[in-house]
């Protein structure tokens, strides 16, 4: 009978120090928020967009991300969307990769030779995504999805979503498809779910506290991919473009507050 | 690594000052060990000092603990809009830098 008591009594205690867990990283979240060092990058980003180079010794400046030539208020926030000069649909990452191959007339090869950065040295993307994100704080997440090449990329995005791929027979949904599911302390957001997506994409992309890095959505992809055991997907390719284009369209209508913080 | 930017904010409340500034630092311990199995060498803010108006408020020594690109955060006594808060670090190799706002 004791012992029956005992074993209830336990029971009981671990969902309440799962609560406590949770609590605690939340405090956690909030004390890193206070001091974020995304800022520090978003500095870095602006000097960056402002500095001329490449063979046409040429700033992005002039760079189109969708709202008019230099325009950056709120540009993030209406990304993805479809480019006419490019016939395609991109992201924040893609379209500036477009713009130093056009504007700056550096190659595709020397530009992304280093898209993802370290802690000592972060790269090229990373800062200028801290900076130009910043310039949408304030703004409604409002993807492009009137034209059909949008449609098109948001359906790519949710099938890539759901197939599964790999030795290991992974799909996106496998870790982020069920309610309650968490990888070691980290609880993982159903993203197909509109609740659950907003709080996500409206502070992506996020300054890294474990690591002391700014990460990026590309790269978001790129690790996921990686986790996965996939082959590395291309940067900016049609695929990690239609998946983050998924997601925002499903996080649509919230207000954009980041660069965010990761634990 | 050439000193990278930093970020201040002195914000205003009533009968205090709060200041919050943020900076680029590796901040390395001594006790890493990089890719090929190096120690990485010891390189962290030894210095923090705070004025106002040119007046030293604060003094601080700071050591390996704190961590990569840190925020300092101080609550002054008094203040008012306007007076200048100039920030500066040194670290053990003798770089520094320094930022400086208006209270707002």
């Amino acid at each position: 009978m004791k012992l029956a008591a005992l074993g209830f009594a336990a029971a009981l205690a671990v969902p309440a120090q799962a609560q406590d867990a949770a609590k605690e990283i939340q405090r956690y979240r909030q004390m890193v928020a206070e001091g974020s060092p995304a800022e520090l990058f978003e500095l870095e980003g602006e000097a960056l967009w402002k500095k001329p180079q490449g063979p046409k010794n040429a700033s992005l400046e002039r760079c189109d991300l969708g709202e008019g030539p230099g325009v950056l208020k709120a540009a993030y926030a209406h990304l993805p969307r479809y480019f006419k000069d490019a016939d395609r649909v991109m992201d924040l990452e893609t379209r500036l990769l477009h713009c130093m191959t056009t504007l700056q007339a550096r190659t595709r090869e020397e530009a992304t030779k280093r898209v993802f950065g370290s802690a000592d040295r972060p790269s090229e993307f990373e800062s200028l995504s801290a900076y130009i994100a910043g310039q949408s704080r304030g703004a409604k997440i409002e993807p492009g999805m009137a034209h059909a090449k949008e449609k098109a990329s948001y359906e790519l995005g949710r099938a890539l979503y759901l197939q599964r791929v790999g030795a290991w027979d992974f799909s996106c949904a496998s870790c982020h498809g069920d309610e309650g599911k968490r990888i070691r302390m980290q609880e993982l957001p159903v993203l197909q779910k509109p609740e659950a997506a907003r709080a996500v994409m409206a502070s992506w992309p996020a300054y890294r506290v474990s690591t002391s890095q700014f990460i990026t959505l590309q790269w978001r992809m790129n690790d996921c991919y990686r986790q996965m055991r996939t082959p590395e997907p291309t940067f900016g390719s049609e695929t990690t473009v239609a998946l983050i284009h998924f997601l925002t369209v499903t996080a649509r209508g919230e207000t954009y507050h980041g660069p965010g913080n990761k634990r | 690594m050439a000193a990278g930017p930093m970020k201040m904010r002195a914000i205003l409340g009533s009968g205090y000052t709060d200041v919050r500034v943020l900076m680029n630092h590796p901040m390395e311990t001594g006790q890493r060990k990089d890719a090929e199995g190096k120690l990485v060498p010891m390189h962290f803010i030894q210095n923090l000092t705070v004025k106002v108006n040119g007046k030293t408020v604060v003094d601080a020594q700071v050591s390996q603990a704190v961590s990569r690109n840190p925020v300092f955060s101080f609550r002054l006594k008094g203040g008012a809009k306007g007076d200048k808060i100039e920030v500066a670090w040194h670290d053990n190799h003798g770089e520094s830098n320094s930022t400086e706002a208006a209270v707002a």
